[in-house]
């Protein structure tokens, strides 16, 4: 995000004229209210913001927002971005990307975004299918998965995109979900981020992967599988009846019980989102035995690479005068006079 | 002129032109000695050409012939258009270098050797039963064989620099004596070193020392007939402010001054390939000029970050060879699809796949007219020589951001690395074309309200640039098919006709200037037809079957696509049209299909240049009364650069040689 002077904009301004083609009931559409009901809240202006994607289900997003929107090719919406923010550091970028497009055939720009920290922000949509494509299995789907291409049931390991952002190199990673009310809340803490900010949206794909996150996401039990993590806040989760502390000889996460909201007497420990240690921990933490670790994971900003650019661009460019004519005639030069050539 | 110089006894005092090669371990610095020749050759007012020759290997292994590197010049008192057929003059630094490259020298051609490197051991790296320079082997060539590497050590020992730092300026030795044969002045060497080793001043004096003593040596020596001062005149050159320049570099400079001409900020983002990474590292050091360069992840990161700034209001450039360019091909596509300007500069090599990494070919000219998904069309422009690239840049920069398109441009490897004299010009003498960005609403919807069409064309079918950032235009694009004016998605049967015919006549619509003959008349009995940088051997070529009274013409193309209108109209003129090629006859397939032409192809597909004379044998085919043995192909050649042996075979096509 930039220090542009708020804008005063409604959720409608953010809507276009085009007719949202999504499945009826996908996750999408959530998100995208969602984006579209924090923007005006940002003071975003819409001339200046723009959204940028690869290729799938998510990836129309760009269509449906009243801003700038360029809808690239498959895995490479990072390198667009990338030039886009070198060439105008004060657009506000919106990256939108899924499991397939960003994981899969995009897993390379998507790392190289993130550990050269270009200062935007990252939705990858994970519903841990492809979509559009009618329904393979992705790099995020669980061993297991029943897909056209695995009638059998998937047998590739599944990728954590949380934890291959901050292995990446990513100074804030950030997890939530399409119907989830706080989401704006984690697109907010992203855009505050000065740097790469990486956020995991988990995504329902009704048509070809329905409800694979109900387990948490459900409204019912939902309390007990969710863990939102606030900086400076224990890490309670089930009504504060449960928390999260450190094993401090294994070097590990567990659930403990709280008794009474004596969430200190039960050890459970702090956040702190600048702890990269427990960062790594709470990406990998297994669901099932643990809640979904939710929120911001990470937020630990350091100096974006634009600014590196700008920067270095100066310093070369120090004392030098921007002559053309002077440029072509540089180094060893002779003149010509009839016949005779003089060293210059 | 490489044959002027093939008719003469190689020992003439004056001659015309003369054809030095350098030739030694790739750590021997041979490509440095080479450069820092052609300098002091400009400097003495000489045409010339250069053709640099390396292995793949950065360090092959010592003394073996695939890890020989050489460097050809050819310069003289006329113009000088290729970097010459047969050497004059070879110097060899050790018996490797010796093997490989004798036999391309001309018959009484000079042979300086280093004995010092003539060694049992270097001996039988290269594969000698006996020393060549003992056992009478090269009595068809003056030899001139002493102990450089000795006189070196001798020369820099007041700079108590061990043997194996001594050694390395045998190279400097070996340029003071070839200053001394050519009488050529040391002074802007000696500075130039001095500069270089500014922080190591034994280094320098080493250096200086080493030079010092190899021009002694010729000075003082007694050395019988073999090396004597041979004085080449000046040439005589338009007046004016000259400096020797490479493809690359003309092809950076040209970029930065086609981005000043659009008044536009310039993007160049790359990714190491050889022979493109050359412009990378020019262009980093041209920031002051509002130039970014971003070293991407990958080839395809590279383009798209380019055409993320040009998304964005910059000048959007990349570059590659062909491997890198096929990985960016879909993101042209994309860039076809919006519709932004872009300039995307291959530096073609030999291939297919990695192919030969440091030689040269024409052969992606199907990639860069025909080579994407999808009917997408761009231009194609082809620089012709080191110099011309600057121009060609500039005309690349022209058309993408007035056209709002995709551009190739190509060089090859030869164009890349080789040297010219370039007469440096006046950044005045170009017209500016400034480019336009749409500030405001450019319609009136049916209620006559201000409306946004983002691809609305203008008379030359380009749709206005939209800066993301300008208030009230937002907008979106994308790959996808989009409406033939709002941009929207659009799938419809009759607008995806529409819109695929708007991008062909568009680019079929860029202005070309008319194709001009380069030599000859407009008319005749045959057209030579070139394209990139076989302009200087098939000028020669068709020059000297002109002087023999022959209807001869060349003509050489600078607009591969769209091709110049009259072209169809010239090639008619003549009754006969020969294109030659390093390709298998790429481009003689597009001027069959535009024109119905009969042209017949002469392709040469070694990694090595064409040689004039090869282009003078196929030219005089057409008048030896045989019918049908026109065109055809030139074989590899063992006496041309790069040698066979540079390769990892001794030349030979093992069980398949006729």
């Amino acid at each position: 995000m930039n220090d542009m002077t708020p804008i005063e904009t409604t959720l409608k301004d953010w809507e276009t004229d085009q007719e949202v083609r999504w499945c009826p009931g996908c996750g999408d559409y959530a998100i995208l209210k969602a984006v579209q009901r924090t923007l005006p809240q940002l003071g975003s202006d819409p001339a200046n913001t723009v959204f940028v994607s690869g290729i799938g289900c998510s990836s129309r997003f760009p269509y449906y927002v009243e801003s700038y929107g360029f809808h690239t090719i498959h895995g490479r919406a990072p390198a667009f971005a990338t030039g886009i923010k070198l060439a105008n550091p004060d657009l506000d970028v919106w990256l939108v990307t899924g499991d397939g497009d960003g994981l899969s055939i995009g897993g390379n720009h998507l790392m190289h975004v993130l550990r050269r920290n270009v200062n935007l922000q990252i939705m990858l949509f994970n519903n841990e299918i492809y979509g559009l494509t009618k329904g393979q299995f992705s790099p995020t789907s669980r061993l297991g998965t029943k897909s056209p291409s695995t009638p059998l049931g998937s047998f590739d390991r599944p990728a954590q995109p949380c934890a291959f952002a901050l292995g990446s190199g990513a100074r804030f990673v950030a997890r939530g979900f399409d119907v989830s009310k706080n989401l704006p809340d984690v697109l907010k803490a992203a855009h505050a981020h000065q740097g790469a900010a990486f956020i995991e949206i988990f995504q329902n794909c009704i048509v070809y992967n329905k409800d694979v996150f109900d387990d948490f996401a459900a409204p019912k039990g939902a309390e007990a599988h969710q863990l939102w993590l606030e900086d400076g806040q224990p890490m309670l989760f089930d009504g504060g009846t449960k928390g999260i502390c450190l094993d401090r000889e294994a070097l590990e996460l567990r659930v403990v019980d709280v008794v009474d909201g004596d969430w200190q007497a039960a050890g459970v420990i702090v956040h702190n989102v600048k702890n990269r240690s427990i960062a790594h921990m709470l990406v990998e933490l297994p669901f099932g035995a643990f809640p979904m670790a939710l929120g911001v994971l990470y937020d630990d900003p350091r100096p974006t690479f634009e600014a590196a650019v700008i920067e270095e661009r100066a310093r070369a460019s120090e004392g030098k005068e921007a002559n053309l004519a002077k440029l072509l005639g540089k180094g060893q030069t002779w003149t010509v006079s009839g016949t005779a050539a003089d060293p210059v | 002129m490489a044959t002027q110089t093939a008719e003469r006894p190689a020992d003439t005092h004056t001659p015309e032109a003369v054809v030095v090669r350098f030739a030694g371990d790739s750590g021997d610095g041979m490509q440095l000695t080479g450069g820092q020749f052609t300098l002091s050759t400009a400097l003495a007012g000489n045409d010339l050409a250069t053709f640099p020759d390396f292995p793949a290997e950065i360090r092959a292994p010592q003394g073996t012939l695939f890890g020989v590197s050489a460097f050809q010049i050819n310069f003289g008192s006329r113009q000088i258009n290729t970097a010459g057929d047969a050497p004059d003059v070879l110097v060899a630094m050790n018996p490797a270098a010796l093997k490989t490259n004798v036999e391309a020298l001309k018959p009484g051609g000079l042979i300086i050797a280093d004995t010092g490197e003539f060694t049992k051991r270097n001996l039988e790296k290269a594969k000698y039963e006996s020393n060549p320079l003992e056992d009478g082997s090269l009595a068809r060539w003056q030899v001139l064989a002493f102990d450089i590497s000795a006189l070196t050590i001798e020369a820099v020992k007041p700079f108590g620099l061990g043997n194996k730092d001594a050694l390395r300026s045998k190279n400097m030795w070996t340029l003071g004596l070839a200053l001394w044969m050519f009488d050529r002045d040391r002074q802007p060497l000696i500075d130039w070193l001095e500069a270089k080793f500014k922080n190591k001043p034994e280094i320098a004096g080493a250096n200086v020392a080493a030079l010092n003593a190899g021009h002694a040596y010729g000075e003082t020596a007694e050395l019988g007939g073999h090396l004597h001062q041979t004085h080449i005149p000046a040439v005589e050159h338009e007046p004016g402010l000259y400096r020797t320049v490479t493809g690359a570099e003309a092809v950076s400079l040209g970029l930065v001054a086609g981005a000043q001409l659009a008044e536009l900020p310039m993007f160049f983002g790359g990714y190491p390939i050889t022979p493109a990474s050359a412009i990378l590292h020019h262009l980093v050091r041209m920031k002051e000029f509002g130039v970014t360069t971003f070293q991407a992840e990958d080839e395809i990161a590279a383009i798209c970050a380019a055409i993320g700034a040009s998304y964005a209001g910059q000048l959007g450039v990349t570059s590659s060879s062909g491997p890198g360019i096929a990985l960016k091909t879909e993101a042209m596509g994309l860039a076809i699809m919006v519709e932004l300007p872009l300039v995307i500069v291959n530096s073609q090599r030999g291939g297919p796949s990695t192919g030969l990494p440091t030689k040269t070919e024409q052969s992606d000219l199907y990639q860069a007219v025909y080579g994407r998904n999808g009917d997408a069309p761009l231009p194609v422009i082809a620089a012709s020589s080191p110099s011309d690239a600057f121009e060609v840049a500039i005309e690349a920069v022209r058309i993408a951001t007035q056209y709002m398109t995709p551009v190739i441009l190509l060089t090859d490897g030869y164009i890349a690395n080789a040297a010219e004299p370039w007469k440096v010009p006046d950044p005045k003498s170009f017209e500016p074309f400034p480019a336009k960005f749409l500030e405001e609403k450019n319609a009136k919807d049916a209620d006559g309200n201000d409306e946004l069409l983002p691809y609305r064309r203008d008379a030359k079918g380009a749709r206005p640039w939209i800066k993301p950032g300008t208030p009230g235009l937002m907008h979106r694009v994308g790959g996808i098919e989009k409406h033939v004016e709002t941009g929207n998605i659009d799938y419809s049967p009759a607008n995806h006709q529409k819109m695929t015919d708007l991008r062909r006549d568009k680019v079929l619509g860029v202005a070309v200037p008319d194709q001009e003959v380069a030599l000859g008349d407009e008319t005749g009995e045959l057209a030579v037809v070139g394209w990139g940088s076989t302009y200087g051997p098939i000028r020669q070529a068709v020059r000297r079957w002109r002087e023999k009274g022959r209807k001869v013409s060349h003509i050489h193309v600078r607009h591969i696509w769209p091709l110049p209108k009259n072209l169809g109209e010239l090639l008619a003129g003549f009754d006969h049209v020969l294109v030659p090629e390093m390709n298998t006859g790429q481009f003689k397939t597009v001027l069959r299909d535009q024109y119905l032409v009969d042209a017949q192809s002469l392709t040469k597909t070694s990694g090595q240049p064409f040689q004039i004379a090869e282009l003078e044998a196929a030219i005089g085919k057409y008048f030896d009364g045989i019918e049908g043995d026109e065109g055809g192909e030139v074989p590899a050649n063992k006496a041309q650069l790069p040698e066979p042996q540079s390769g990892y075979d001794d030349g030979t096509l093992k069980g398949h040689h006729p």
